[in-house]
């Protein structure tokens, strides 16, 4: 197959960056996306051109590093697919594909399709975590989970922290995520202590780093490479107004949350 | 944490005021709708129910000052959050293609607005009577007052608009209620697309019947 790419370039942080036209020729329908980009990129090095940067680790879905807006769709025109699992046969010859790195405030682009995706990671420092008591490892049943929250909370955990969601969503608001990480843990008996805090503080820290606001559009969840659903979000909603409510002062050694 | 400054300033809490208030205001148009119906049982059914509406000062104005709370926090979180939303993409897309979002959820910002404005204008024209084009208007003839005011067409299709608008606002806003409040259930979300379509479905062509009824001169 031969291919017309239009690629975001921007050397950094500070600098404009624009759309530049490539050719990808002799393209293999077998090749994932991310290989498709290794190829071009062999050829800009032999050129003595600088590589089109791009974040990937795993290439096999699971470890959210990897993803792109491609022809305006996050992750690309395959449903539940990450971009590293996005193979050429998805496309035909002689397409024209726009590549272009997640867009939002919270995440700047750091170079060509590298955005800092590190607010999810500080969301998460907020409350995305339980205690637990050192030690021994307790009996796996010593804490009985019924089979439907157990569901429910792999369901939410399968969230890879890719940022398609914000991505895809047209107020680039980061609910799905702080959905995901809120209910996989509240949903669990594990996670109930922490539950207020847990919803309180990773809304809190999720509105600090700039992201929008929700308005039900759907988006995200259908950009999402492992199908987050926005029952999700509904579950955050809902934890977050009992928790507003029935929330304490809390002193100031407790606090820790912002 | 969770003082209501807290609550009102987070995205999250912000969506909660609007869905409350929205709320207020489906109830308050389902009954405003039902009221104004009566235009059709001729002028003392409709002059009588609007005296009975004015009989309690007290009454009255707890329910306006009310509604006026509800509509002010209601636009105040959406033009709040519809900031937010515009500033949190600072670079477009080249190339974006929406997968999922309905055209009534892509409408909210424009119709809502819409309404801001409509509502501004009917207070003025049926309410305190400062805008009455083309007629006298009097504070105790509802009727007639609404009958010679459908009958200047531009004043009859801006009312039917504003109820498209309606119509199309709460096709998204009352299933997105059920959202923000948290409640969704795989066993009853088809259920919120059916009752907020019936709701918004119920209460536009409701108004829209009279306009439309006096443009016709079925009504005079
Ligand atoms: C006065 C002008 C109005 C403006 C500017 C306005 C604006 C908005 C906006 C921007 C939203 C959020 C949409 C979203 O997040 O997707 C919304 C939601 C809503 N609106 Fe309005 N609106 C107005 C009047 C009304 C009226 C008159 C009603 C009811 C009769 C109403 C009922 C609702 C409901 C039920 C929601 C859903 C809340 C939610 O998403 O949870 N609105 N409105
Ligand atoms: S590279 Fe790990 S998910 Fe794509």
């Amino acid at each position: 197959m031969n291919l017309t790419l239009h690629v975001w370039r921007q050397p950094d942080a500070g600098s404009a960056g624009r759309l530049e036209r490539y050719e990808a020729r002799g393209v293999s329908p077998d090749m994932s996306f991310l290989e498709m980009l290794d190829v071009v990129n062999e050829g800009l090095i032999e050129k003595g051109e600088a590589p089109i940067a791009f974040d990937h680790d795993c290439r096999e879905g699971i470890c959210g590093s990897c993803g792109v807006m491609i022809n305006g769709v996050a992750h690309g025109p395959m449903a539940g697919t990450a971009t590293c699992q996005l193979h050429m046969r998805s496309f035909r010859d002689g397409d024209e594909i726009v590549v272009e790195p997640w867009r939002a405030r919270a995440f700047p682009v750091l170079r060509d399709l590298v955005v800092d995706r590190s607010p999810l990671d500080r969301i998460i420092e907020a409350g995305g975590f339980i205690s637990i008591a050192t030690g021994n490892a307790p009996d796996a049943h010593a804490i009985l989970v019924p089979k439907q929250d157990a569901d429910s909370a792999m369901d939410a955990a399968q969230c890879i922290g890719c940022g398609a969601c914000v991505a895809a969503c047209p107020n680039a608001s980061a609910m799905l995520f702080t959905a995901a990480k809120v209910s996989h843990l509240g949903v669990l008996p594990q996670g109930q202590p922490e539950r207020d805090r847990r919803a309180l503080g990773m809304i809190a820290q999720m509105d600090l780093e700039g992201f929008g606001g929700c308005t039900n559009y759907g988006e995200c969840t259908e950009a999402c490479p492992k199908g987050i659903s926005l029952e999700t979000i509904a579950r955050m909603n809902r934890d977050f107004r009992v928790a507003s409510l029935r929330a304490r002062p809390e002193s100031a050694a407790a606090a820790g949350a912002p | 944490m969770s003082t209501p400054l807290a609550f009102a300033r987070s995205t999250v809490g912000r969506k909660v005021i609007m869905a409350v208030t929205g709320l207020l205001l489906v109830g308050f148009v389902l009954g405003h709708m039902a009221g104004n119906l009566l235009v059709f049982k001729g002028p003392e059914a409709l002059n009588g129910w609007g005296a009975f509406l004015k009989s309690s000062a007290l009454v009255l104005w707890t329910v306006r000052l009310g509604l006026l709370a509800a509509v002010g926090l209601h636009v105040w979180a959406a033009l709040t959050l519809i900031r937010l939303n515009q500033v949190s993409r600072p670079v477009a897309y080249a190339k974006r293609v929406p997968q999922a979002s309905t055209r009534s959820a892509r409408l909210m910002r424009v119709g809502g607005i819409f309404l801001l404005v409509f509502i501004v204008f009917h207070l003025l024209h049926f309410t305190t009577g400062t805008i009455h084009p083309g007629y006298t208007f009097s504070h105790t003839d509802v009727y007639g007052n609404v009958v010679s005011s459908f009958q200047v067409p531009w004043v009859a299709l801006f009312y039917i608009a504003a109820m498209v608008a309606l119509l199309a606002h709460l096709t998204h806003g009352i299933w997105s209620f059920f959202q923000t409040m948290g409640w969704s259930h795989t066993r009853y979300n088809p259920a919120r697309r059916v009752v907020a379509t019936v709701v918004a479905l119920i209460v536009s062509l409701g108004f829209i019947a009279i306009p439309s009824a006096i443009l016709g001169g079925m009504l005079r």
